[in-house]
């Protein structure tokens, strides 16, 4: 399903950052003539955090499909720096997608029994998971028993059970209230930060791609493409004080500005 | 109006406030009157009914009274428990058949588009063409009697299970689908972990009504066979009863029919219960 073609310059020199992917000019077109990504080319570096930005329609979740092979490109290709095997790449999608018929851990061990390693050390793992994301003690709850944010922390720690290299997140928190999406917001950069994976986070809000990532790609709709790129300079951890900074504030005021004027200041942020 | 914050407001203490009492009192009613209202209008008909053969003096031959059917009942308990053990036995395996090759050919269509294309439409035409049309003819090519009602049994049972099941294979959550996907799960495992468990609720929903129907189509293709000896289920008593003008035991025949549904019924809805009570929306109780 994903190639992975070592044509990408792996590990730098010192060291310091290796690309995990590249998208090389890629299309996607749906039917004959519904251009949902027009020549996107796109690294991914380990260890980053990269929000793709834009509103409805600008192909960012296509982008990801991409990304999780759930879809061939019509053109162009996705390179791997490094081998991705099975759990090495995991998605959270914007519902928790839990399986109704199955206890937390055992959603969470869904990953392990696919790949038929349901041992000891895996259950172990899941139980660290559930801990790791406050639900130690719903580990033999059914998702129902949940709440919407409970149910996208299992989601996460679905993801994150099989220790993957790259998770894709696909507005995981777009159908939280503000409350909850502060606090997962502030769970996940700590999750990402002690797991040591890579995220590519699509999302419409600039307050939240700017207080997670380090680099945030903007997109615009019809054809679906990137348009702007840029870094957010603050450095991790960041806490809920980076939140009410005025550096925080410049900083969206500058993805704003980057989005409305990337997208011919006719539409308003979305 | 200022509130000092540094005060916290007294607890309340417990009240229950008119509307709550209400809403309660309400619950009650409704949780005696759901098994207190069948009863009720049972003994109702029964007793209508007793008034009614008594006040007009109704011939037995024509209508026995509740009393007659049940003391028919219990002398000729004899007779009709032999048959009622073939209708059970014939209902019971018709409906074993048609989870087995209904729910088979569910899974069977989901894991080919071609076979369901192919071979769907024939399940349609066999559940719309009425079993007394073609029992005959089963009968006349199947020499065993119970071989006959089987298949007969069967074919009336079988559709509901392949239609539910094979909708519900199909209605597992697309973005699950694609999780099985991303891990590499292969076509068993999809089938095993994923569209199975979404199907149950489907497929018990099927099961319930095939069990009411593999019981009519017990009781109907035996009506369609006709002779007797041994071998007959309760149809047959009742073809032989009416013969003979013998109403109370006809009666005696109905009402174990009847009995028999009701409890194909009431087991199937206490296995579903048991099934999904952790997990499935039809299983939860509502909070107001």
């Amino acid at each position: 399903m994903r190639t992975a073609t070592h044509t990408v310059p792996s590990a730098t020199a010192d060291g310091t950052s290796r690309t995990l992917l590249a998208m090389q000019n890629v299309d996607k077109i749906f039917g004959t003539d519904v251009v949902a990504l027009r020549n996107m080319t796109l690294d991914v570096q380990e260890g980053d955090f990269l929000s793709l930005l834009g509103p409805s329609g600008c192909g960012k979740s296509t982008a990801l499909r991409l990304i999780a092979g759930l879809s061939q490109p019509t053109r162009g290709a996705i390179r791997w720096g490094l081998p991705m095997a099975d759990g090495d790449l995991s998605v959270v999608f914007q519902e928790p997608t839990l399986m109704p018929w199955a206890t937390v851990i055992d959603n969470v061990l869904l990953p392990f029994r696919i790949a038929g390693s349901l041992t000891d050390e895996a259950r172990d793992r899941a139980r660290d998971m559930l801990a790791r994301v406050g639900l130690a003690a719903f580990e033999d709850a059914y998702p129902r028993e949940l709440s919407g944010g409970m149910k996208m922390r299992v989601s996460i720690a679905r993801a994150l059970v099989t220790r993957p290299k790259l998770m894709l997140m696909d507005e995981p928190f777009a159908a939280l209230d503000e409350i909850t999406r502060f606090k997962l917001n502030d769970d996940l950069l700590q999750l990402k930060d002690s797991m040591d994976c890579t995220v590519v986070f699509v999302t419409h809000s600039v307050f939240e791609s700017v207080f997670l990532s380090n680099r945030i790609v903007i997109m615009a709709a019809r054809p679906g493409r990137v348009i702007r790129e840029l870094a957010v300079d603050a450095p991790y951890p960041r806490t809920e004080e980076f939140r009410t900074s005025t550096k925080y504030a410049a900083q969206c005021r500058a993805a704003s500005d980057a989005l409305h004027e990337a997208m011919g200041g006719d539409v308003g942020v979305h | 109006m200022s509130i000092d914050p540094a005060v916290p407001m007294a607890d309340p203490k417990p009240v229950l406030d008119h509307e709550e009492a209400q809403r309660l009192r309400a619950e009650r009613l409704s949780r005696t009157g759901r098994w207190a209202l069948p009863i009720l209008v049972f003994v109702l008909v029964i007793a209508g009914w007793h008034w009614l053969v008594t006040a007009k003096e109704i011939p037995h031959y024509i209508l026995p009274g509740p009393g007659l059917v049940a003391s028919t009942l219990w002398q000729d308990f004899g007779i009709l428990a032999g048959s009622w053990l073939v209708t059970l036995t014939v209902t019971g395996l018709a409906l074993l058949l048609a989870v087995v090759f209904g729910g088979g050919l569910a899974i069977l269509f989901t894991q080919s588009k071609w076979i369901e294309m192919s071979f769907f439409p024939y399940a349609v035409v066999l559940q719309v063409t009425p079993i007394v049309a073609i029992a005959p003819l089963i009968f006349i090519y199947v020499d065993s009697k119970i071989a006959g009602l089987l298949i007969c049994a069967w074919i009336v049972a079988f559709f509901p299970i392949l239609s539910n099941t094979t909708l519900g294979l199909n209605s597992a959550d697309h973005n699950l689908r694609d999780l099985f996907s991303v891990y590499g799960a292969s076509r068993w495992q999809r089938l095993r972990y994923l569209q199975l468990p979404a199907a149950l609720p489907y497929f018990l929903g099927g099961l319930r009504i095939a069990g009411g129907l593999s019981l009519i189509g017990a009781v109907v293709a035996e009506f369609v066979a006709g002779s007797g000896g041994i071998g007959s289920g309760l149809a047959f008593r009742i073809l032989e009863s009416s013969y003979r003008l013998n109403m109370p035991r006809m009666f005696a025949a109905l009402t174990l029919i009847v009995v028999t549904g009701v409890a194909i019924y009431l087991v199937l809805s206490w296995v579903t219960w048991m099934l999904l009570r952790k997990w499935h929306e039809s299983a939860l109780k509502r909070d107001a």
